[in-house]
């Protein structure tokens, strides 16, 4: 493909060819003609090369002229004029010329003439196309599937008459002027396409119209000059008679007077326009004014201009009741602001700026005046988040009455804005802070890791395994295990009311409880007593904790236990391949704090056997609900454990977690749960 | 999800609660406790309806154990499901709290005591 300068350099140079053939043989053909000599060369050679001098241009200025947006209109413009004004100069100076040697018989001189008039086509042909090509992208700006169509028939029946051309009909000939009639009609139906002049601001209004009216002189004079020529009835080839020629003339003036008088007509209202698109851009400075990180100043600043500017005011206030309150004002002073609370007299306005504000607001209602010295209008727009009212945005007026509902709407949009950019604010905050729980939350979760047991102790008389499962970040389930002497180990198992951050404080308690108090071999109910007034003391009101406490005696093959509320530990007994729950008599941990609670610890004592198997659980497992709002329940958990009971104790456990799973379905558990699992042998 | 009424009866109150008690509703039930709590010396609790109640829950019934005693406030709870009354009697919660089977029950265990 050829680069875009490539084109622009071919077609420049096709042009120049094109027009040095033109009137080489233009010349050539009214030599031969003169001297009558016996050559035999066509007529048309000339029209051809006059074509191709045309439609090359045509060519160089679409790749040079560029396309037009909002902001080259007035470049456009002064093209024209530019090209205008030396196309100009060069025709005045052809001008001169016949003025210098007005009777000397160079003039009369038919090669002469058409050699000059020849000059005057290259300089008519840069003007009308270059015009053109600007009055096309122009046309065309914001341009529709019709208005494009159109267009192409309007270009493709210009082109045509080029070529009808050849043929010869002279102005004013039927043919001549029905193809000119006809184009005409497209000219004139597109010329009422000008979209671009709203977009110019009231100078740039002037200055166009100034460019176009200066291109209309030029215009003119080259239809006086070429009518000059014509006048001489020396021409070979006139260009006034050729219906591509006047069309563009036509064309040209046409779009040129349209866009003067619309221009011109639209000069007072480019105010009110102007202004919209300041509002427009306000607006979206107030949508954009809060990245995250900014604090929220810089959108009272924004909201306060703006909205002043919007309205004229004379003075303004903004009042913010946020967790920092802030008051602004604009052109008047704190006391002032003190003065004109105190002289509103209507009470919605009141309401407004003493925050008694819910809802809707009524914008007919906040417009008010008033009886001060020197404001008499007031406008007052509470500045809602989430249909609560967090501040006041007033706006003050010299003179009576020169608020209206316009006014307000525009306000109130961008109060509106404001307050949305003012809640992303609090949004972004609140994320912030969010994600930063998030990620104490995570240290939470390690280091609460690190409170159960990596290995469980024990020895070669049994085995024994934990596992834990938070349903939140961190839970508040804790099992753990001591040998405060040889032969002797400690076991529990507790569970602490709710979830989250406060049961995993509490299960942190408990575990130094457990530590502290375990070291030494004491029985299970002493253990459960001193436990409970030490939570006593350390857990909220509502909460309290299960627990499940084994002294396990692997010497005498026996185990001592009390049940502090926890779900009843399963105890298998491998000769009756039998499961027995241990769901004697006991109370949680915390619900009675005082000595009272010691009456209902109740010890017991098991023997075991090789083979025998204990199994600890959380209410976690039990409670567990499937879609149908069933638990998974003893009844679930017992079956399971038996299914599972000679595999090795990391199998029964996944085993029994499998069971669970499976039974839920799905459905997402919503407690922490826990195992402890102990094998005798 | 819970609902809980509260009906004065001539000498009583009646809480009536309805569908789960969980860690987000145990703070109505413990507002409707308070309430009965302030105005009533006798309270029922009608856990007919009552599906399920989380630990959270029970914690609102214990922490009302202590100050109900010592305002001497009556309080009887009747008509437990079985699922419901396990997890009390697992807590040994049924040593605190007067536990019975119908309302007709309750009431005169509320007047005796």
């Amino acid at each position: 493909m050829l680069t875009n300068k490539l084109k622009i350099r071919l077609s420049l140079l096709a042009g120049i060819l094109s027009w040095l053939l033109f009137t080489f043989f233009d010349l050539y053909l009214l030599f031969v003609e003169k001297y009558d000599l016996n050559v035999n060369l066509s007529e048309v050679l000339p029209q051809i090369f006059l074509t191709t001098l045309i439609v090359s241009t045509l060519f160089f200025y679409r790749y040079t002229i560029t396309k037009a947006d909002s902001v080259n209109f007035l470049d456009l413009l002064w093209r024209v004029f530019i090209t205008g004004l030396v196309t100009t100069i060069g025709s005045l100076f052809i001008r001169g010329f016949f003025f210098v040697f007005k009777n000397s018989t160079i003039t009369e001189n038919a090669l002469t003439i058409n050699f000059l008039y020849n000059i005057l086509i290259g300089l008519v042909v840069i003007f009308l196309v270059s015009t053109f090509v600007v009055w096309k992208r122009l046309i065309l700006y914001q341009k529709t599937k019709s208005l494009i169509q159109l267009w192409t028939i309007f270009e493709y029946s210009l082109f045509a008459s080029l070529l009808f051309d050849w043929f010869g009909y002279k102005l004013m000939s039927i043919n001549f002027n029905t193809a000119l009639i006809f184009l005409c009609i497209f000219a004139l139906v597109l010329s009422f396409n000008l979209k671009w002049i709203a977009y110019l601001n009231f100078k740039q209004k002037w200055k166009s119209i100034l460019f176009i009216l200066l291109s209309g002189i030029y215009v003119y004079h080259f239809l006086i000059n070429l009518h000059n020529f014509t006048e001489t009835e020396a021409l070979s080839l006139d260009l006034l008679d050729r219906v591509f020629m006047v069309s563009l003339f036509i064309f040209i003036i046409l779009y040129a007077a349209i866009a003067v008088l619309v221009t011109l007509f639209n000069l007072p209202t480019s105010s009110v326009f102007e202004r919209k698109l300041q509002e427009a851009i306000d607006f979206q400075k107030l949508s954009q004014s809060i990245p995250a990180g900014q604090n929220a100043e810089q959108t009272y600043d924004i909201l306060l201009e703006s909205s002043m500017s919007a309205v004229f005011a004379d003075a303004a206030w903004l009042e913010i009741k946020d967790t920092e309150p802030v008051l602004l004002t604009r052109g008047l002073t704190e006391p002032t602001v003190k003065d004109i609370k105190d002289l509103v007299k209507q009470d919605y306005i009141k309401e407004v700026l003493s925050y008694r504000f819910n809802g809707e607001y009524s914008s007919s209602k906040i417009i008010g005046s008033l009886h001060h010295p020197d404001y008499k209008s007031i406008i007052a727009v509470p500045v809602m988040i989430q249909n609560k009212q967090i501040g006041v945005l007033v706006l003050l007026q010299e003179v009576g009455e020169a608020f209206n509902r316009e006014m307000v709407d525009i306000i109130s949009t961008f109060v509106n804005q404001a307050g949305i950019s003012l809640e992303n604010f609090h949004l972004i905050k609140e994320a912030i802070e969010t994600e930063r729980y998030k990620e104490e939350l995570k240290i939470a979760k390690s280091v609460q890791k690190s409170l159960l047991p990596d290995e469980m102790s024990h020895n070669d008389r049994f085995e024994i395994l934990g596992y834990s499962m938070a349903a939140d970040e961190v839970g508040g389930d804790y099992y753990d295990v001591l040998e405060p002497t040889e032969g002797i180990f400690n076991l529990i198992i507790g569970d602490v009311s709710g979830k989250g951050t406060s049961a995993a404080f509490n299960m942190a308690q408990m575990r130094g409880i457990f530590h502290s108090l375990a070291q030494k071999d004491e029985s299970p109910s002493a253990f459960i007593k001193q436990a409970n007034a030490a939570m006593s003391r350390c857990l909220e009101r509502s909460s309290f904790i299960t627990a499940m406490y084994f002294r396990i005696d692997t010497k005498k093959s026996v185990m001592d236990y009390v049940r502090a509320g926890h779900c009843p530990a399963l105890f298998y007994s491998a000769s009756s391949k039998k499961i027995c729950r241990l769901e004697n008599n006991g109370l949680g941990l915390g619900i009675l704090r005082n000595s009272e609670y010691d009456q209902y610890v109740e010890e017991y004592t098991i023997a075991y056997e090789p083979g025998d198997l204990l199994l600890l659980y959380t209410d976690g497992i039990v409670e567990a609900k499937n879609d149908d709002n069933q638990q998974f329940g003893l009844e679930g958990l017992e079956p399971s454990l038996l299914n599972h009971i000679n595999k090795p104790l990391e199998d029964v456990k996944d085993g029994i977690i499998d069971d669970l799973m499976s039974f839920l379905n799905g459905n997402k558990l919503d407690d922490d749960y826990s195992l402890t699992i102990v094998r005798f042998s | 999800m819970v609902k809980i009424d509260t009906i004065s009866e001539e000498n009583y109150h009646l809480i009536q609660v309805n569908g789960e008690i969980d860690a987000s509703s145990s703070i109505e039930l413990d507002a409707a406790l308070k309430e009965a709590s302030e105005n009533t010396s006798k309270i029922l609790i009608d856990l007919s309806n009552l599906e399920y109640i989380s630990s959270a829950g029970l914690g609102v019934f214990i922490s009302y154990l202590e100050e109900l005693k010592k305002k001497e406030v009556g309080l009887v709870i009747f008509g437990l499901k079985e699922k419901v009354h396990e997890v009390f009697e697992i807590l040994g919660l049924q040593h605190l709290m007067n536990i019975v089977e119908t309302k007709e029950e309750a009431v005169k265990a509320v007047n005796e005591a």
